[in-house]
């Protein structure tokens, strides 16, 4: 009997791209790590700084728009599903544990070790935007993931803590070798001669296997940190010093990101003195959505784009 | 001047029986290029270790005797202070690196010695140039093949100018232009900066050339110190399963085997006369059907060569009938495309039809498409095109045998009877990890299969990595019977002389596709880096592959003359 292999779906490990640094031939991968995470800590920091839904709004769609300047779309994408899923996570419990607004909108009666649930419109309306809130921050860290460089970074770090950055850099590529050897192991479990076999593979069987393989990648993780360890030893660690200072002219990239992120934080530090971009929760609902605020959202989303318009000099070719 | 000395060493690992280093004493001189020789655990590793200061310093155990590196006594300094002089490579290049790009990891070792940020840059470029990997300075290591990541852990190791340099078997995961590629660099760094080289390795025949001595170990001790031609002269005798094939070559017709390389092994057939008779001079050889009988006549072949020879000739007559005959190949890849979401097409259109009985060796270099393939046979992958249909069940052994054993015992990996069936009685109470190299493969190999008649198709993905010939000669035994039950034997392989040692048909892959698809005698004689060393000497002729063959080709055609050279 002839059968049909390969039909079944490969199962593909998303987890390995998310967040994964890789060089592109972009204007905020050009810029040095120093300027590139400060434009993405000024999109963060704005997303902390305002709480209107109009402001996070065009944050959200600044970071997007700057993640596929980047070429990083992808990868944020990627992490949408996860981080969406925590936004709404928040946005469905703050209103069941909140017990402000005035606004009823239903109640649900007595929860025991809660009391009694009454549904507020300010509370649902909060809740959506603390989770608006957090989709653009972990988005704008993901950004951070996906287009600066952590070595560049760590190196920085190292020399205001050398062990510690150190440990930080090891701990980034410990966890690609360790998701690497999962990949493998299990990979090696589908080949075992009873692997689809429905009669041998109980339930038990499976749990104990599963068990087997996250064990072996535990013991596994030891020895490869012993074999990393060693390697260290090798590479002179024992006896490390600070890494020298590397003096390297400012390219545009590089200006234009970091005038970029001081833009973003002058932007935002001004409107927010200035009360642009006002929003209240509680008691009742208050939205500042003026022409002040439509100039705001307009100004962020431009002054966080403007920085890819420097395409002078970007590398063509790098990465894929 | 010596830059390494040793000077009667003995080292026990904690906890271990017997000792991996016993009495050893040598010396390496400024700007030599010795290779260290010796069976699966005869001491290499933990010799390189103590050369680098991770033994006694990271691996603790008992340490007597002493070494010095560059004037350094490893006892007083640890391997961070030796790296200044030392550069090591290891194994498993995986590990090996720490760092998030290329550019990072070569800079590494030099910011640790407080270089100056010009002068690590300077260093970091030329290690980078001299390696060939100036583009993968930007990279960061997952994205790097096993051989890129291999040559940027020499690049992180070169980096510094060590005085030398300590190499475990750094071909192991190369195809063989890749692997000639690094023996041939180290060759010209070791000649240009003088930097003395020590280098484990398997595969002899590939570094013997470039060697200015080789070192032999067995049971942790030294068994030969000497130059590279005396050391084939003395494997000869003491110890034959370390004989490059070229040796094995001369050795069977009674020549001296004290030869290291092709050129030297045609040299010297024909100064005794053979070359010319089975017209393996500058002409092209004799049609390979003509001389199809040596290859297939066992006469001198050793027990499995000589069964692998006599399968093979009879297989490749078997299997062109059977095409014509049979509607339903074994195995069979119609038109497979496996293409990356976000990159290049790993398979482009591969049409392959493989047959019950045949005993496949699938090559080419690294990224060429062959793991994959083998992926595809198993159902691991789907194709984003085309169609994999497989005649009855499909195992598949990949890389890493100890990826399949997850339990404390053995005997919870397997009933008694598979054990049994696979040779390993008496080692169910055993951990796996504290099995033999050729044991834990045997092991996954039938947990791969399963009890019961083996599956119609088994598929085997680089099963020879840090395997001695005795390990190997094993395997290829095995995989011949298994392919004798009418089941396909498909192996994925870098090692050109294994796949002569089982291989009745070869497929070429280069980056996806089929090159070139035909039986052994054909596909591994016609090339240079493809090709086994006794097919390199005879320039093919008589379709002759291994050493055993070989010989009986010269026999044959030499009769009369053979005797008299050995008299």
């Amino acid at each position: 009997m002839v059968a049909v292999v390969g039909q079944r779906e490969a199962v593909p490990c998303r987890a390995a791209g998310h967040m994964r640094y890789r060089r592109r031939p972009t204007p905020l991968h050009a810029a040095r790590a120093g300027a590139a995470a400060s434009y993405c800590l000024a999109l963060m920091a704005c997303a902390v700084l305002f709480d209107s839904p109009l402001v996070l709004g065009a944050l959200l769609l600044a970071v997007m728009l700057a993640a596929r300047a980047a070429r990083s779309g992808r990868e944020l994408l990627r992490v949408l599903p996860y981080v969406g899923g925590l936004a709404l996570t928040a946005a469905v419990l703050n209103p069941l544990f909140s017990h402000q607004g005035l606004t009823v909108i239903a109640r649900l009666g007595h929860l025991p070790g809660v009391g009694e649930i009454d549904l507020t419109l300010e509370a649902v309306v909060f809740g959506a935007v603390a989770g608006l809130k957090l989709l653009v921050f972990t988005l704008a860290f993901a950004l951070m993931g996906a287009a600066v460089d952590p070595d560049e970074l760590l190196r920085a770090a190292r020399r205001v803590s050398f062990r510690s950055a150190l440990t930080a850099s090891l701990a980034t590529r410990m966890w690609t070798v360790l998701e690497r050897d999962a990949r493998r192991l299990a990979e090696a479990q589908r080949c075992r001669f009873d692997a689809f076999d429905p009669a041998a593979m109980t339930r038990r069987v499976r749990v104990s296997r599963g068990i087997g393989v996250v064990r072996a990648v535990a013991t596994g993780a030891l020895d490869r940190a012993v074999d990393v360890a060693a390697t260290l030893e090798l590479r002179g660690y024992a006896g490390a010093h600070r890494p020298p200072r590397r003096r390297r002219r400012w390219s545009r990239q590089d200006l234009a990101f970091a005038a970029g992120a001081a833009g973003i934080i002058a932007v935002a530090a001004a409107s927010r003195a200035a009360g642009v971009g006002d929003f209240g929760a509680y008691p009742t609902l208050y939205l500042a959505a003026g022409v002040r605020e439509l100039a705001l959202a307009v100004a962020l989303v431009t002054v966080a784009l403007l920085p890819f318009t420097q395409r002078r000099g970007v590398q063509r070719g790098a990465g894929p | 001047m010596s830059v390494v000395r040793f000077d009667r060493v003995g080292y026990r690992y904690p906890g271990a029986g017997a000792p991996s280093l016993e009495d050893v004493s040598l010396r390496i001189d400024e700007g030599e290029f010795c290779l260290l020789a010796g069976l699966s655990a005869s001491g290499k590793s933990t010799l390189l270790r103590a050369g680098c200061g991770l033994v006694p310093h990271f691996h603790g155990g008992e340490f007597s005797g002493q070494v010095t590196v560059s004037g350094l006594d490893t006892r007083r300094h640890g391997p961070g202070r030796l790296a200044a002089v030392v550069g090591t490579l290891q194994q498993d290049p995986e590990t090996q690196i720490v760092m998030g790009t290329v550019r990072a990891e070569l800079a590494f070792g030099l910011e640790n010695r407080g270089l100056g940020a010009p002068a690590v840059a300077r260093a970091v470029e030329e290690a980078a140039l001299a390696l060939g990997i100036e583009h993968l300075l930007d990279r960061v290591p997952d994205e790097l093949s096993g051989g890129e990541l291999q040559r940027v852990a020499l690049g992180a190791a070169l980096a510094g100018h060590p005085e030398v340099v300590l190499l475990d078997e750094p071909t192991s995961q190369l195809d063989p232009v890749a692997g000639d590629e690094l023996v041939g660099l180290l060759r010209r760094l070791n000649q240009e900066w003088g930097t003395a080289v020590l280098m484990a390795e398997h595969r002899l025949e590939r570094c013997l050339p470039a060697a200015d001595r080789v070192i032999a170990l067995e049971r942790g001790r030294v068994a030969y110190d000497g130059r590279p031609g005396e050391f084939q002269r003395w494997a000869a005798g003491a110890a034959p399963s370390l004989q490059s094939p070229a040796a094995r070559l001369l050795s069977g017709v009674g020549l001296d085997p004290a030869v290291t390389g092709v050129k030297q092994a045609r040299a010297a057939l024909r100064a005794g006369g053979l070359l010319e008779r089975i017209g393996a001079g500058d002409a092209a050889g004799p049609d390979a059907a003509d001389l199809g009988s040596h290859r297939r006549g066992p006469h001198a072949a050793g027990p499995h060569q000589r069964d692998a020879r006599a399968a093979a000739g009879r297989m490749l007559g078997r299997a062109a009938r059977r095409r014509r005959r049979d509607a339903a190949p074994a195995l069979a890849f119609r038109d497979v495309w496996h293409e990356l979401r976000e990159g290049p097409a790993i398979l482009r259109a591969i049409d392959l039809e493989l047959w019950p009985g045949e005993c496949v060796a699938l090559m080419g270099r690294n990224g060429a498409g062959k793991s994959t393939l083998l992926r595809h046979a198993k159902g691991l992958l789907r194709p984003t095109r085309g169609q994999v249909a497989a005649q009855g069940r499909v195992a598949l052994l990949l890389q890493n045998p100890g990826d399949y054993l997850v339990h404390d015992r053995v005997a919870d990996e397997a009933a008694a009877g598979e054990l049994d069936a696979a040779g390993l009685e008496g080692v169910g109470d055993r951990h796996p990890r504290d099995l033999s190299g050729g044991e834990r493969q045997r092991l996954a190999l039938a947990l791969a299969t399963g009890p019961g008649p083996p599956p119609e198709v088994t598929c085997l993905d680089e099963p020879t990595r840090g395997m001695d010939r005795a390990l190997k000669d094993a395997l290829a035994a095995r995989l011949l019977s298994m392919s004798g039950a009418r089941r396909l034997v498909l192996v994925a392989t870098h090692d050109v002389e294994f796949a002569a040692s089982f291989a009745q048909r070869v497929v070429l892959l280069a980056e996806g596709g089929v090159i070139a698809d035909g039986p052994a005698s054909e596909v591994l004689c016609g090339g240079w880096y493809f090709a086994p060393e006794t097919a390199r000497i005879l320039r093919g002729a008589g379709g002759a592959l291994v050493p055993e063959a070989g010989v009986a080709l010269l026999r044959e055609l030499g009769a009369g003359v053979v005797p008299e050279v050995v008299a």
